[in-house]
């Protein structure tokens, strides 16, 4: 268990360190400092002064080295003027150090958002709560009504209302964020009017099921119909095990038999489709969190990226990835940990 | 103050304007009944009501994409000052034309910008899929046959990419800075020569006893594959038919991308189970060359659990599609496919006065895909029957 742990986590951080060097190329690409530069300069800065700031600011230094700076491993050198020799800093909202010091991702220092104007670590927190607390209102509707579909409807397979609970869980695997969004959005708000529209008062004026429950509804129903569809296979294919058959034969109520047979061995699959679950999720949230007007880690990552915001979308893309990774490692343990057939060794 | 239309008379005008889509499905529905025997799988189909309800959906927009020209009443990207965010059922005072599902922001008929998406999603998505599904097979097969450090590499990068959250793959391979690098162009290089090598490696295997018809093949497949491969890759199609705009390769790119490592899970997981049958076993001892045991014994009969992933993607290409529309990334402002359009309609003001707009291409775009879902879980029931 221990070196397969070790092993896992050895190719967890190579997928790590290959998949943030893309995404610093990528945020790192000639357009978009040339995008930053104009921003920071005047407007009217002609080509070379937007080359020279690039070059003073350390724009233009090896990408590796660049690379080491952002995590952590090399020196992050002050900004000199080029007339005076005074020290000035890159960007006059975060103070930055006047000093050569080892200062990256790795010392807790994710940069500086030159889209909200103040550092990454002081609007990073915030934005990752506010989304915690969407996550988990959308965790505790769709887990219980996922697995309660999936069991209903693989208890007895081929009965009516497996059938019908198929459908619903076919037509919500057909609806993405951004469809239910907008029925849900016009149904609930526009015409009937009971709901809100927008949940931006809910960070302001605390969460309400006004305010919050159409966001939740919307991020909920994509997931449900996968996770059902997968329990129920699940529970389908429990039910024809030998030792159900035994148990009903013993005399025992078809209730009993579900709950205390065929439920705890149903229920291992679907944790590990919940749990690889979370990476579409994440999706769903910038989505969810870009309709509703919701200020969280998906409303951050559009707007850094559609500001250009590097530093941002550099720590927003690598806090994605961990999450990716560490809810694959989760499944994987997860499932190794509840599977009594698989012994990792 | 614009007049308009009854419900009834909106429903109406709707099934009216859709003609040539109804006599298509009936046509085929008429076809279908008589020669169901013989049709195979897709004979089949209609056994079960659901199924019948999944190829109804997909004809339905397939017909309407193919018929939009027909369908749709006026163009999709010219505004008309009289139909701004104009009520569903309007008629027009100077033409007497009804404007079936209203008019959006940019004073554009909401229905007929739904028909002419339909074209743009049912170009991209069944495209995007079959060449994601080429490369992940042509990449798929050698991981899953020879194991071992090809497996392990090609699974790595497979991974890669699927660690990658999806949106924000999209946010940096889908801006419009991209466009002035040579990364798209490098990326739609390497990704549509795969299946020009994939279909030479299989006429070559099958055929190298045969050195004219394989000849034949070989050079016809290099003609037609370098062919639309000037025209996608670097829009220089010397007859000018396939062109594609620099903004569509790269969402073209991009999709394709981001869809063809789960094919290669796929395409690994079933080789993996196939490698244990005795034909393959047979075809090693008589001491084929691995590549036509891969290709001619191994994906054929992979085929069921492909064709069912391949309805099931395409759908999922449209949702895909769908999110970069929203996202305003890639498709440019007056393109009417629905993501965009669904994007423009969803703003809260908006959604509030002008539902239609939003709702409109929303469901344009649940039904293709739950239409797509269905046929999936359709073909899916019938290859567990034999």
């Amino acid at each position: 268990m221990f070196q397969f742990l070790l092993r896992r986590l050895g190719v967890m951080l190579l997928t790590m360190v290959c998949l943030s060097l893309v995404v610093f190329f990528f945020v790192n690409l000639e357009p978009n400092l040339k995008k930053l530069a104009i921003f920071q300069t005047e407007t009217r800065a002609t080509e070379q002064e937007l080359d020279r700031w690039l070059e003073r600011n350390g724009y233009r230094d090896n990408f590796f080295v660049r690379y080491g700076r952002w995590i952590g491993l090399a020196q992050k050198q002050p900004v000199l003027d080029p007339s005076t020799g005074a020290v000035v800093p890159r960007f006059r909202y975060c103070d930055e150090k006047t000093v050569p010091v080892y200062s990256g991702v790795l010392q807790g220092d994710f940069g500086c958002s030159t889209a909200f104007r103040t550092t990454v670590n002081q609007k990073l927190p915030e934005a990752l709560a506010a989304t915690g607390i969407l996550m988990f209102w959308v965790l505790i509707v769709m887990i219980p009504v996922a697995l309660l579909m999936g069991v209903l409807a693989g208890m007895r397979e081929g009965s009516r209302t497996d059938r019908s609970l198929s459908v619903a869980a076919i037509a919500s695997t057909a609806t993405p964020e951004y469809v239910s969004g907008v029925i849900f959005t016009a149904v609930f708000a526009s015409w009937l009017g009971i709901l809100n529209g927008s949940a931006a008062t809910a960070l302001t004026r605390g969460i309400s099921f006004y305010n919050f429950t159409l966001p939740v509804m919307t991020l909920a129903i994509y997931g449900i119909g996968y996770i059902a569809r997968m329990t129920r296979a699940s529970m389908a294919e429990v039910m024809t095990q030998q030792y159900i058959r035994t148990a009903r034969l013993k005399g025992l109520t078809f209730r009993q038999v579900v709950i205390k047979h065929a439920l705890r061995n149903a229920l291992i699959a679907p944790f590990t489709v919940i749990m690889l679950q979370f990476p579409w999720l994440l999706t769903g949230v910038v989505v969810v969190e870009t309709m509703f007007n919701y200020k969280g880690f998906g409303f951050l990552l559009v707007q850094a990226a559609a500001n250009n915001d590097i530093d941002l979308v550099l720590a927003c893309g690598l806090i994605s990835v961990i999450i990716v990774l560490a809810t694959q490692l989760i499944s994987d343990i997860g499932y190794a940990y509840l599977n009594p057939r698989i012994r990792v060794g | 103050m614009i007049e308009t239309v009854s419900t009834f008379e909106i429903i109406v005008g709707v099934i009216g304007r859709l003609w040539p889509v109804w006599l298509a499905i009936g046509a085929m529905l008429v076809f279908v009944w008589f020669y169901k025997r013989k049709l195979g799988l897709f004979g089949q189909l209609f056994d079960s009501s659901l199924g019948t309800a999944g190829v109804l959906l997909c004809a339905f927009w397939v017909f309407t994409a193919i018929f939009a020209d027909i369908v749709a009443p006026l163009d999709a990207r010219v505004p008309i000052a009289i139909l701004k965010n104009a009520l569903p059922g309007s008629v027009d005072p100077e033409s007497g034309t009804v404007f079936l599902f209203g008019g959006d922001q940019l004073a554009r008929d909401v229905f007929s910008r739904v028909v002419y998406g339909a074209r743009i999603v049912l170009t991209i998505a069944p495209a995007a899929t079959l060449i994601a599904l080429l490369v992940g097979a042509a990449l798929g097969l050698p991981a899953g046959y020879f194991g071992g450090r090809i497996d392990a590499f090609l699974s790595f990068l497979a991974n890669l990419v699927l660690a990658f959250p999806v949106i924000l793959l999209f946010y940096l391979l889908v801006t419009p800075g991209i466009m002035e690098t040579p990364i798209p162009y490098t990326m739609a290089g390497v990704l549509f020569i795969i299946p020009i090598i994939f279909f030479c490696v299989m006429w070559i295997t099958r055929y190298g006893a045969r050195p004219a018809r394989m000849w034949l093949f070989v050079g016809l497949t290099l003609l037609i594959g370098f062919w639309i491969y000037s025209g996608l890759v670097f829009n220089a199609d010397p007859l000018g038919i396939i062109r594609i705009e620099p903004n569509e390769l790269n969402i073209f790119v991009a999709v394709v991308f981001a869809s063809s490592p789960g094919v290669f899970r796929i395409v690994r997981g079933l080789v993996f189970d196939i490698m244990t049958r005795d034909y393959v076993a047979a075809a090693q001892t008589r001491g084929e060359n691995p590549w036509y045991i891969m290709i001619w014994e191994i994906l054929p009969n992979a085929r069921g659990p492909l064709i069912v992933d391949v309805c099931l993607r395409i759908g999922y290409t449209t949702i895909l599609l769908g999110t970069l529309g929203f996202f305003g990334l890639g498709m440019g402002p007056e393109s009417p496919d629905w993501g965009t359009a669904i994007k423009d309609g969803s703003k809260v003001a908006q959604l509030r006065l002008f539902p239609w707009q939003g709702v409109v291409p929303a469901f344009a775009l649940m039904s293709l895909v739950l239409g797509l879902n269905l046929l999936a879980d359709a073909l899916r029931e019938e290859s567990l029957k034999d």
